[in-house]
């Protein structure tokens, strides 16, 4: 059996967004840019996906910024805030501790140019509070930035009331939404958002595309210059295929959401529960404001990476927070932001799900995972240090 | 996965030596569970001789690979034999390993040798206290 339950690292591609890519390699290949037939018929897909996406998100289509992907549509709008504040010199940035690094990279940059960032505190359930926000806003606040759906432990976050709280003190509020839209429901006007980045491939769209929402009246600074694409924001020829396949999927999953979630939530729910029996495991990050497709527990006593491999043995792909999988010598920066000590955040498993997996799936897993753990108690000495009592367990 | 060599797969799925061993002649046990991985090796010597050798590792996959291979490494060996250990030959015996997990081996090297520098303790057989480098200082644990 194969399992893939890493969804929140990539998806499989849809069959509905492969076939929407199709027609603009082989057919519509122009440049939208050129006034030929070809390139115009291009033009057309172009406006018609903006205006779909538009449409999605509850914005106007000339809101939207398409962009080689999330961590491009965050570096833009954090930058681009960066800017805009710093002529007013405001020169602080609010954020959280767990944030992706596409976020946390640009604000040590900008830290570097002066800036000040405050990141809050996630607390153990990896939930930021309104209140939070409010407490940490200044006089000199020309952005706060927090991600509206966690990619490690999938907490969702309050955006909306975090985003009435930056509308009143009259801060911009920029959201990572990689993992939230296609996901849950996400409406930019609803949720008081001013920028928000989001991914094509994170809801089975393609690779490489993205895009960034952003308010008219707030002006972006240029990451790529060297043309007019993108109202002159962002040059480049247009991805007219990965756009296409991305507006498709993101269409196909927002129209079949609520169905979606029942069943994913369903099988998450599920694997919680089971994986749960482990003696001295831990589930990461809220039970109920949760993504409807993650589950991420520590195990005590073990490390992710020889989890990961023998997962992978047995067919089932996974991921982990430890250190060895990061290829630095910390775990998991969101591990150690919820309070996870070292010694247990190097034994963390992430599983992803979405509507692809299947219950027979889920209870494969069930029977497999336990195995393992036990498999690399049996051998490490962490493990016999705990039960033989000298060491204390932490879960 | 690609990720390692067919060698170091097979150490890993299969490791060899697993277990921990009832009146040990020597124990050695290195690394720090806040860096995510532990060693500890278990001799078994007579006249000189390692006639047993069992291994625990709390690790990555290359460090129990890499414990499996040293213990395979040093069965049957003489006492000096086991002291020439290197992590480089480790490292060969593996047939390499990603650059970032080099310290696996040395952190196997570091366990046979803190296990023999035990039995040396244990039983009064004095030694050459420089082959014997101080863990204290270790530069992989030392950022924490």
């Amino acid at each position: 059996m194969q399992i893939y339950a890493d969804n929140a690292g990539t998806t499989k591609m849809s069959r509905t967004a492969i076939d929407a890519m199709l027609p603009y390699m082989e057919t519509y290949y122009g440049n939208p840019s050129s006034l030929h037939t070809v390139g115009q018929e291009a033009a057309e897909a172009l406006q018609q996906a903006r205006g779909e996406m538009a449409a999605i998100l509850g914005c106007e289509p000339r809101e939207i910024i398409f962009t080689s992907g999330g961590s491009e549509a965050d570096n833009q709008a954090i930058f681009s805030a960066a800017a805009i504040g710093e002529k007013k010199g405001k020169k602080h940035i609010i954020s959280t501790a767990f944030e992706h690094h596409a976020v946390l990279h640009t604000l040590k940059r900008l830290e570097k140019q002066g800036f000040e960032i405050t990141l809050l505190d996630v607390h153990e359930n990896g939930l930021v509070t309104a209140e939070q926000v409010r407490d940490a806003i200044r006089e000199d606040t020309c952005l706060v930035t927090i991600m509206y759906v966690n990619n490690e432990i999938g907490t969702i976050q309050p955006i909306r009331e975090i985003g009435a709280v930056c509308r009143e003190k009259g801060v911009l509020f920029h959201t990572d939404a990689v993992q939230a839209v296609g996901h849950i429901p996400v409406n930019v006007k609803d949720d008081n958002v001013d920028m928000l980045s989001l991914s094509g491939h994170k809801f089975r769209g393609p690779k490489g595309i993205g895009a960034l929402y952003v308010r008219k009246g707030i002006v972006l600074t240029n990451l790529i210059e060297g043309g007019a694409q993108e109202r002159g924001k962002r040059a480049g020829t247009e991805n007219i295929p990965a756009i296409m396949g991305m507006v498709a999927a993101l269409k196909e999953s927002v129209d079949n959401m609520a169905a979606n979630t029942k069943k994913v939530q369903a099988l998450r729910d599920k694997l919680i529960a089971g994986l749960s029996q482990i003696p001295h495991c831990a589930l990461n990050g809220d039970a109920t404001h949760r993504h409807p497709g993650n589950v991420n527990f520590c195990f005590e006593g073990i490390e992710g990476e020889s989890l990961l491999l023998l997962l992978d043995a047995k067919g089932i792909y996974a991921s982990s927070g430890s250190a060895c999988t990061s290829g630095s010598l910390d775990p998991s920066h969101v591990l150690l932001a919820i309070g996870r000590v070292h010694d247990v955040a190097h034994g963390s498993l992430r599983l992803s799900l979405n509507e692809e997996n299947t219950e027979e799936e889920v209870d494969y897993m069930l029977e497999e995972i336990p195995k393992v753990v036990d498999y690399l108690r049996n051998m490490s000495p962490v493990w016999k240090d705990l039960i033989n009592g000298k060491r204390q367990f932490i879960l | 996965m690609a990720l390692y060599s067919e060698k170091v797969m097979d150490h890993f799925t299969n490791p060899r030596n697993v277990g921990e061993m009832e009146n040990a002649d020597g124990i050695g046990e290195v690394g720090n569970a806040k860096c995510g991985d532990i060693m500890k090796i278990y001799l078994k010597i007579d006249n000189n001789i390692i006639t047993d050798v069992k291994f625990n590792t709390f690790g990555c996959g290359s460090a129990i690979a890499s414990s499996s291979m040293a213990t395979e490494m040093i069965k049957g060996k003489s006492v000096d034999e086991a002291l020439e250990l290197t992590n480089k030959a480790v490292v060969e015996a593996l047939d390499g390993l990603p650059p970032h997990k080099i310290h696996c081996s040395v952190l196997a090297e570091e366990a046979v040798k803190a296990a023999l520098k035990d039995y040396y303790d244990k039983n009064n057989i004095p030694y050459n206290k420089d082959l014997f480098p101080d863990c204290d200082g270790c530069a992989h644990c030392a950022d924490h």
